[in-house]
């Protein structure tokens, strides 16, 4: 399927998606966080784009927002959406886990909780799996700041 | 050995000394210096060419140096063929641990026990720059260690990026070398005061 053919099916999961392909071959769409889940749920069931393949799920830090982008594809259909969210909260950042519809998600947002400080609701068991238990911030986030160890350029 | 020692009892007579025996010592005394240093020595020797010729190392590869590493033991480099026989996968069993990659502060803790684990005598080859300095491309990271030095005493570092088969041969060659120069009576444990800076 080609891109403009998947845009014209996702516009109507949701409103307020921003649709842009950035010069790469893959269609990416900007959702609300709110409507974050069930635009997912929906990308997964359609009939038409069955999405049921989550390959890469990463954590950003786009100062002063941070988010999250999904790489979504089809193993049946052959094609594949980028999806992005974001959040403006960087005292309390927290997004809706996406771990019922790709298991694979649960340990990507465990990652991204390790390294963002992002928190999903309803995920099963977020905690520290990289960094030791008792570690203070979040060091891949732009304002991470280790006196001791790193040298600031 | 030393030239100018004092060997014998009837050197020191000769400088006015004199060995001090308490008169209530209840057993013979043989006087040192009849032939006594050459035996140790020699064990020294023997020891020596069989702790060197017979290192075990510790399977013990964090990143790509790991890969080098391997070649070096496999069939076209057979680091076998000057007794490193084989490798372990228990710090039990093994003299020498290989640090064949980066050391991150997660890691340095368990480095530290395992080179705990080991017998004496055990011996440490940093390999490739991570292992030496933190390396080229992660030195600037809240996670990695600047050296494995700062964790445990290291006898030769091999430098390289990661180093070539040959590269680490030449340092394994090189411990060996320094294992065959010991001498037991004057060996010091490189983990002795290692926590204190020294």
């Amino acid at each position: 399927m080609t891109n403009e053919d998947l845009q014209n099916i996702v516009t109507g999961l949701g409103t307020d998606l921003e649709f842009t392909t950035e010069g790469s071959e893959f269609l990416n769409v900007t959702v609300p966080k709110e409507q974050l889940h069930s635009i997912c749920s929906q990308l997964k069931s359609h009939p038409e784009l069955k999405f049921d393949y989550a390959f890469c799920i990463t954590g950003m830090d786009w100062v002063p927002a941070l988010g999250v982008i999904y790489h979504l594809e089809s193993t049946e259909l052959k094609h594949q959406i980028v999806v992005k969210v974001m959040t403006e909260d960087r005292e309390n950042p927290t997004l809706d886990s996406v771990h019922d519809i790709w298991q694979t998600a649960d340990f990507h947002e465990l990652e991204i909780f390790d390294f963002f400080g992002i928190k999903f609701n309803n995920h099963p068991k977020l905690r520290r799996i990289f960094l030791t238990p008792e570690w203070e911030g979040f060091p891949l986030r732009k304002d991470y700041v280790d006196e001791a160890n790193m040298i600031i350029k | 050995m030393g030239v100018d020692k004092k060997r014998y009892l009837s050197q020191l007579e000769e400088d006015g000394l004199k060995q001090v025996v308490p008169a209530d010592f209840p057993g013979k005394i043989i006087p040192g210096g009849n032939g006594g240093n050459i035996v140790v020595t020699t064990l020294d020797s023997v020891i020596n060419w069989g702790r060197a010729n017979s290192l075990w190392s510790l399977y013990f590869g964090t990143s790509c140096c790991a890969i080098e590493m391997m070649q070096t033991g496999a069939a076209r480099h057979d680091y076998s063929r000057f007794g490193f026989e084989v490798a372990r996968a228990s710090a039990r069993q093994a003299d020498l641990i290989i640090i064949a990659g980066t050391i991150v502060n997660k890691m340095g803790p368990v480095l530290r026990r395992l080179y705990d684990q080991m017998a004496e005598p055990k011996y440490v080859i940093a390999m490739g720059a991570c292992a030496i300095s933190g390396g080229p491309f992660y030195y600037n990271s809240y996670s990695v260690i600047k050296g494995a030095d700062h964790v445990i005493p290291v006898d030769v570092y091999v430098p390289g990026c990661p180093p070539r088969p040959e590269a680490l041969l030449e340092g394994m060659i090189m411990l060996q070398q320094k294992i065959k120069t010991e001498n037991m009576a004057k060996k010091v444990n490189p983990i002795d005061g290692f926590d204190e800076g020294k």
